[in-house]
């Protein structure tokens, strides 16, 4: 341990009349090292102690009106210049609605920055020592005493003079205050292995454990009205039935409204001679016809149903439906193309109904008419 | 027992001769430019009207606040002054007077008034249970009731205290202040409401109620602050009384003109925001034609002029600039209630001619004149109150 230092005298009063009675008298008599501490602020000490006006509302000012700046150029950038979005029909630089942001960051950076102000220079941090610490008379003013204390090296200061002051203005109690060298110039060290190691376990418990909360204990899904709805999946079990499914197979032997089951699967020959057309070649059939035709054959067979289509070349070429075997097929030959499919086309079972067949077949005789007219058809 | 009296250095002088020469003369001029008013164009001095018993209710109502919050939170710094508020409050005496040519003149003020236009009108007839004559009569005399009891009754047990210095009477006046000021909030609301908001029947703000307690805060701080200082300056208050004094007036100015300008930005903003049109219709009549001026005017009359004036600590405590700021924000305040009423009238632009002057002129007068003549024979200054000793040796 070094040797202690005297820091200040200090004296310890009982009222606050008596401590304002104190400053006064001190701060008159020319000293300018000394302070007060009050247990709460007392009225009128500023000018007892002759103290100037704090330079700290400078500081708010300046720092408030950075604040408000940030805001309208921050959401002047963000709303009018870097991704404009029409909202509610407002422009895009509209100033009213940045006004509570404005606020906001005005008194955001006022206050923190103040404060921040207030203990890296006033406060004088990260030095966080100070010789009246750990005191009797630390521990008095912050009860219910009122103390001054001149500190050692006010130019005024002598020992005798200062104690005999004291006395003068009726102090209850007047103590030395000393300190170390080593207490004053004690730095902490902040790389300290410790420390550090410290600092780690409490940021991985803290992250971890803030992790865990928000998205394992708390979370809770922002929206979940398309990943969740109502309906069955497939593979999926399901409770509408016994059996975990939620549709059943028909009853055996039923057949569904508006579906027949093909009588000719893998006859050809029984279809075509006993399988006849019941549309008559109407303008309204053949229309409906021409449609369907265009939309499911044309792709392979052409327009025309001349083979010439704009699959031509993708797919093994499909044959022309002018050729002397189809136009000598009967309708219901056709239809049983339609319904079981050939060599490489498949059945159109599903995507025709059994009117729309029949009105394709109408249409694609109409083709194989235009291509082989008589002459009776030249007028 | 302290039912001895204070021992403080006050000996009650006249008031100032200029303070009583400007209370009559500004009252005889007032009136007589009024009365000529009315018999030119008693429409629009009806509106008038209403703005002038606005200004008074504010100054009236917002003093007799005053009074409630320092007995109810205890106040010693304001004690020395509170008499002035006491006197202040005495308006609301009058304003029932003052009401009674807008009563004459209803029927062209309020488009709620004409029952064909209700008839045909879904929005004003579902309004009509709260908007028609019987029971705005009702409220407004039961408002005006309530006030002036409560005036007496708070403003009787201070004046008793003169003399006999019962600190009973001080714990009477924090229970009926503590009853009062949910009263006044509930008026002061139902008071905008009726006299300004249905103005334009179809048009609401929620805010509108708030929007004018920052009025009759300012209304009555001020009226309050210049009076303390101009009295205290030429010797008229108690001895001992410094500019520290002052301080927490200058605070209370500076605050609520920030208070103000808060509640009249989030009114807007929210009108802006949601953008209905039965809303926004109001403040699209105040930018109509040179309306624009008068709008854009009152924000720097209003807010950011008072703003940058009054921020500093020391301008809180300069007697000077104390006096003409409370002047200042009095008329801003007189200006923002002609910017909520006028429009109604002149849709098309802002019109000021000597019909408005004459009544702002009553309306200074009124102010004056209550107060010389309460003054008159009373102390300006509560010397039986308990709390008056450590109020005069306050200091920050």
């Amino acid at each position: 341990m070094s040797e202690k230092i005297l820091y200040s005298y200090s004296a310890l009063f009982d009222t606050p009349d008596k401590i304002i009675h104190a400053a006064k008298t001190v701060a008159e008599k020319g000293f300018k090292k000394f302070d007060v501490n009050t247990p709460y602020p007392v009225h009128g000490m500023d000018k007892a102690m002759k103290l100037t006006k704090s330079k700290i509302g400078w500081v708010t000012l300046v720092f408030g009106l950075t604040g408000t700046l940030t805001a309208v150029t921050m959401m002047g950038w963000m709303m009018a210049v870097d991704y404009p979005i029409v909202i509610g029909g407002k422009p895009y630089f509209g100033l009213p609605g940045f006004g509570p942001i404005m606020f906001e960051l005005s008194v955001l950076f006022g206050a923190v920055i103040t404060v921040v102000a207030l203990l890296m220079f006033f406060l004088k941090l990260p030095n966080n020592s100070h010789p009246v610490h750990d005191t009797e008379y630390m521990k008095n003013v912050s009860s219910d005493k009122y103390g001054i204390l001149i500190e050692a090296t006010d130019p005024k200061f002598n020992k005798n003079e200062v104690e005999a002051l004291f006395q003068e203005l009726g102090a209850e109690k007047i103590l030395p205050i000393y300190f170390d060298e080593e207490e004053i110039s004690f730095k902490p060290k902040i790389f300290d292995k410790k420390f550090i190691g410290f600092l780690v376990i409490v940021a991985a418990i803290t992250s971890l454990s803030v992790y865990g909360t928000m998205n394992k204990v708390l979370y809770m899904i922002p929206f979940s009205w398309m990943s969740e709805q109502g309906k069955s999946i497939p593979q999926e079990t399901s409770k509408v039935f016994k059996n975990g499914s939620d549709m059943l197979p028909p009853v055996k032997g039923t057949v569904a409204r508006g579906y027949l089951p093909y009588r000719f699967k893998g006859q050809p020959d029984k279809a075509a001679e006993l399988l006849v057309n019941p549309l008559l070649p109407t303008e309204e059939n053949l229309a409906l016809g021409k449609t369907k035709f265009n939309i499911y054959c044309s792709p392979c067979h052409g327009y025309l149903a001349d083979g010439k289509s704009r699959l031509n070349g993708n797919f093994p070429a499909p044959p022309t439906l002018h050729s002397n075997k189809v136009r000598n097929w009967t309708d219901g030959r056709i239809y049983h193309v339609i319904m079981e499919g050939q060599n490489v086309m498949p059945s159109y079972a599903h995507q025709l109904s059994e009117k729309e067949r029949w009105a394709v077949i109408n249409y694609i005789r109409v083709l194989q008419r235009s291509f082989n007219a008589k002459e009776s058809d030249l007028l | 027992m302290s039912s001895t009296l204070n021992k403080v250095d006050y000996v009650k002088k006249d008031l100032p001769p200029l303070l009583k020469k400007l209370a009559y003369g500004l009252t005889a001029v007032g009136l007589v430019l009024v009365i000529l008013a009315y018999l030119t164009d008693h429409t629009r001095s009806a509106y008038n009207n209403v703005i002038l018993l606005m200004f008074l209710i504010s100054i009236g109502l917002g003093s007799l606040f005053l009074v409630a919050i320092e007995y109810l939170g205890g106040a010693v710094w304001s004690t020395p002054f509170r008499r002035i508020a006491e006197f202040l409050a005495a308006i609301l005496l009058i304003v029932p007077i003052v009401a009674i040519p807008i009563y004459f003149n209803m029927h062209e003020l309020y488009h709620w008034l004409h029952h064909e236009a209700v008839e045909s009108d879904p929005v004003l007839k579902g309004k009509a249970a709260y908007l028609n004559i019987k029971f705005f009569t009702i409220r407004v005399v039961a408002f005006f009731a309530v006030w002036i009891l409560f005036y007496y009754l708070i403003t009787n047990n201070s004046k008793k205290q003169d003399t006999t210095g019962d600190p009973e009477l001080t714990k009477r006046n924090i229970r009926l202040s503590a009853i009062f000021i949910p009263i006044f909030a509930i008026t002061l609301t139902f008071t905008a409401i009726d006299w300004m908001m249905s103005l334009e029947a179809h048009w609401f703000s929620t805010m509108f109620g708030v929007y004018y307690f920052a009025g009759i805060f300012l209304g009555g701080i001020t009226s309050v602050t210049f009076l303390l200082v101009y009295l205290n300056e030429k010797g008229n208050l108690v001895k001992g009384l410094v500019p520290d004094h002052y301080y927490s007036f200058g605070v209370f100015m500076f605050g609520f003109v920030n208070f103000w300008a808060y509640i009249a930005f989030s009114q807007y903003m929210l009108i802006w925001y949601a953008n209905l049109p039965e809303e926004t219709i109001w403040f699209i009549h105040r930018w109509e034609g040179s309306w624009v001026a008068v709008s854009l005017a009152i924000i720097f009359i209003h807010f950011v002029i008072p703003f940058f004036v009054m921020v500093s600590q020391g301008s809180k405590m300069n007697a000077p600039k104390l006096k003409f700021m409370a002047i200042w924000i009095l008329i801003a305040h007189y200006i923002d209630l002609y910017w909520i009423v006028m429009p109604t009238f002149s849709p098309k632009g802002a019109v000021f001619g000597w019909i408005e002057f004459g009544f702002l002129v009553l309306g200074l007068g009124l102010v004056l004149l209550v107060f010389v003549l309460k003054a008159k024979n009373n102390n300006l200054v509560p010397i039986g109150d308990p709390k008056l000793q450590r109020g005069i040796d306050f200091r920050l």
